[in-house]
């Protein structure tokens, strides 16, 4: 009698076999942390907030880009690629986006090289200026570049450097080296020095030890660095504003900066300038994020 | 057992040191070196230089030394110096603190799990990569009064239709901090979520066991781990909002009336439009030493590297 009324009552409902899959909310989380006790909606708030104020501006950006002059419409469609043509033909961002990029790429490379080779100095020897090297480094970062722009003037123009390429690679790797020097340091302390010395054991020359044990690790850490110093001179505008005077030369902050002054701003091609500049810098650092992060937790911030 | 000791002490490494020569770290260190005492410390003692000097391109009939000359009439005769100075400390003032909240708040929600953790923060990071003169080029689309934001807002019945905030006095400076805002954030933020990764997860836990909530682990676990590179990251950020002139010099020019121009904006208006390449030089230097003396007293009091754990 009872049994047959268990029987029909599971019938009806079968809550002993619905409760167990369902497993304890606060265990779920607390796998992933202890006081991981946020209720969601505190963090998709904010950051849904967040994020509108960081991508309208971007969306803006890309509106005026795309969209037929004249249009006020806050949907892009019909697109037009107006703007870009003109830009790219007409206002010679073809010339300026192919001096960015060799000022991007050759800075990227002479920042690693040169900070790699002190950064392996400052992490692996004692020697007598290290300190006032490591102190030259940091007090470095208090100088401001838009400040020097008169002495650097006079030393390009003494050098024959001005309105050559050049000029704004060494100084934007001058200003990139300090942090970039720092950054390596504290990657390269990272790596174990058994590792090292059990290459020289089997007969390695510290140049090749470095080569096949050390450089493999800091991959990650050289990306980072070189990412950054790509975006630091792609972004920069004052060197080769002032550097660069003939207008084949110039690199695109500064042609988005004529945009800028022009007497009647055309926002159509000012837009279509940014979505230019702002493409490549965006890639690299999507691709760069995940990594500047730990390279920061890693180098600088430790101090 | 006498082969178990030899293996657990490995033989001692071949000096290979010493083979080397001595001088390796300072050949290792020679390029970085030689470019920074070329480009930074050699332009640095120039514009000390030049700030004893009359040297102005217009006017080379007057070039010479000069004594303090350009100093005292920073300090008695320059009425900008002092507005531009007062600019820049509540320009520097401002952004630091409001990228510091915002920057510690943004760090400590990304940092919790979620879903779509990755791809919000590389969202939300994404202004970092964002030079000054694109930050203008954006917001000056946003706030352009015919075709920006506001029109838009005018359209929907509220507000009207205006001047734009980049040329009105009173919003100006509103205007352009929300702009530097926008790409000073993710800066902080980036930072600050580096140090939170490293703070370990047992503190937490023991804390959570004991009872505490989570704004007491949030004053007494987080804020104490932060400390340091709270106080570094508002130092670099602060001498860095102070020497920048890119957004400033394209959003706004330092107007409308100089109501945006900081010193080091002033600086560069000065020496390369006005030529007076000696003047500027001495508000170079004045500028150093304030921007040197603020540093040094801001590490002092906030007691940086002290022990605090």
């Amino acid at each position: 009698m009872t049994a047959a009324l268990a029987e029909k009552h599971t019938g009806t409902a079968p809550e002993p076999v619905r409760t167990p899959p369902k497993p304890p909310a606060h265990r779920r989380r607390g796998r992933e942390r202890a006081f991981d006790d946020v209720p969601r909606w505190q963090i998709y708030v904010p950051l849904g907030i967040y994020l509108l104020f960081t991508l309208i501006p971007f969306y803006w950006m890309f509106l005026f880009a795309v969209r037929p002059a004249g249009s006020t419409s806050l949907v892009p469609w019909p697109m037009t690629g107006e703007h870009f043509s003109k830009v790219w033909n007409e206002r010679s961002f073809a010339v300026f986006f192919q001096n960015s990029m060799i000022v991007g790429v050759a800075t990227l490379f002479t920042t690693t090289l040169v900070a790699l080779a002190g950064g392996y100095a400052l992490a692996r020897f004692n020697f007598r200026i290290k300190n006032g090297f490591m102190l030259a480094l940091l007090c470095s970062q208090f100088i401001p570049g838009a400040l020097m722009l008169v002495p650097l003037f006079e030393i390009f123009k003494n050098l024959q450097m001005i309105n050559s390429l050049g000029s704004v690679i060494i100084a934007e790797t001058v200003f990139q080296l300090p942090l970039s020097i720092i950054l390596i340091s504290g990657f390269i302390k990272n790596v174990p020095m058994t590792l090292e010395e059990a290459a020289w054991v089997d007969g390695c020359s510290r140049f090749r030890a470095f080569c096949a044990v050390v450089l493999p690790l800091l991959r990650p850490g050289l990306i980072a660095v070189g990412s950054f110093a790509f975006v630091h001179s792609w972004n920069h505008f004052l060197f080769a504003l002032m550097f660069l005077s003939e207008q084949d030369k110039q690199t695109i902050p500064v042609g988005l900066n004529t945009l800028i002054g022009a007497d009647s701003v055309d926002l159509g091609a000012l837009a279509a300038g940014g979505v230019i500049a702002a493409v490549p810098v965006v890639i690299v650092f999507a691709f760069i994020q995940k990594w500047l992060i730990t390279g920061f937790s890693a180098g600088a911030v430790k101090g | 057992m006498a082969q178990a000791a030899a293996v657990a002490k490995p033989p001692k490494v071949p000096k290979r040191r010493s083979a080397s020569p001595r001088r390796l770290p300072y050949l290792l260190i020679a390029p970085a070196g030689l470019l920074m005492l070329g480009f930074i410390a050699y332009p640095v003692i120039s514009v000390f230089y030049y700030s004893l000097q009359n040297y102005n391109v217009t006017k080379p009939w007057r070039n010479g030394f000069a004594g303090f000359d350009n100093f005292t009439r920073i300090f008695t005769e320059d009425d900008h110096f002092w507005t531009t100075l007062g600019f820049s400390a509540q320009w520097v003032g401002v952004q630091v603190s409001l990228q510091l909240a915002l920057g510690l708040a943004l760090a400590l929600i990304v940092n919790q799990s979620f879903i779509g953790r990755g791809i919000s923060r590389a969202m939300v990071f994404s202004p970092w990569a964002v030079s000054g003169v694109l930050t203008s080029t954006i917001w000056i689309l946003l706030y352009n009064s015919s075709t920006g934001f506001s029109r838009y807002l005018a359209d929907a019945g509220i507000g009207d239709y205006g001047t734009s905030v980049l040329s009105d006095t009173g919003t100006v400076f509103w205007a352009a901090t929300v702009a530097e805002l926008w790409r000073g954030v993710p800066f902080f933020a980036i930072l600050i979520l580096a140090d939170l990764q490293s703070v370990s997860k047992e503190l937490y836990e023991a804390a959570s066991v004991d009872g505490a909530g989570r704004v007491r682990q949030f004053v007494h676990i987080t804020l104490p781990h932060l400390r340091d590179a709270i106080i570094l990251a508002t130092l670099l950020r602060g001498v860095w909002e102070f020497n920048n002139v890119d957004l400033l010099y394209t959003l706004t020019g330092g107007g409308p009336a100089g109501e945006t121009t900081t010193l080091p904006l002033y600086v560069a208006n000065t020496g390369i439009e006005g030529h007076d390449f000696g003047y500027a030089s001495a508000l170079t230097t004045v500028a150093f030493v304030i921007l040197l003396f603020c540093s040094i007293v801001y590490l002092r009091l906030s007691k940086f590297g002290g022990d605090h754990k």
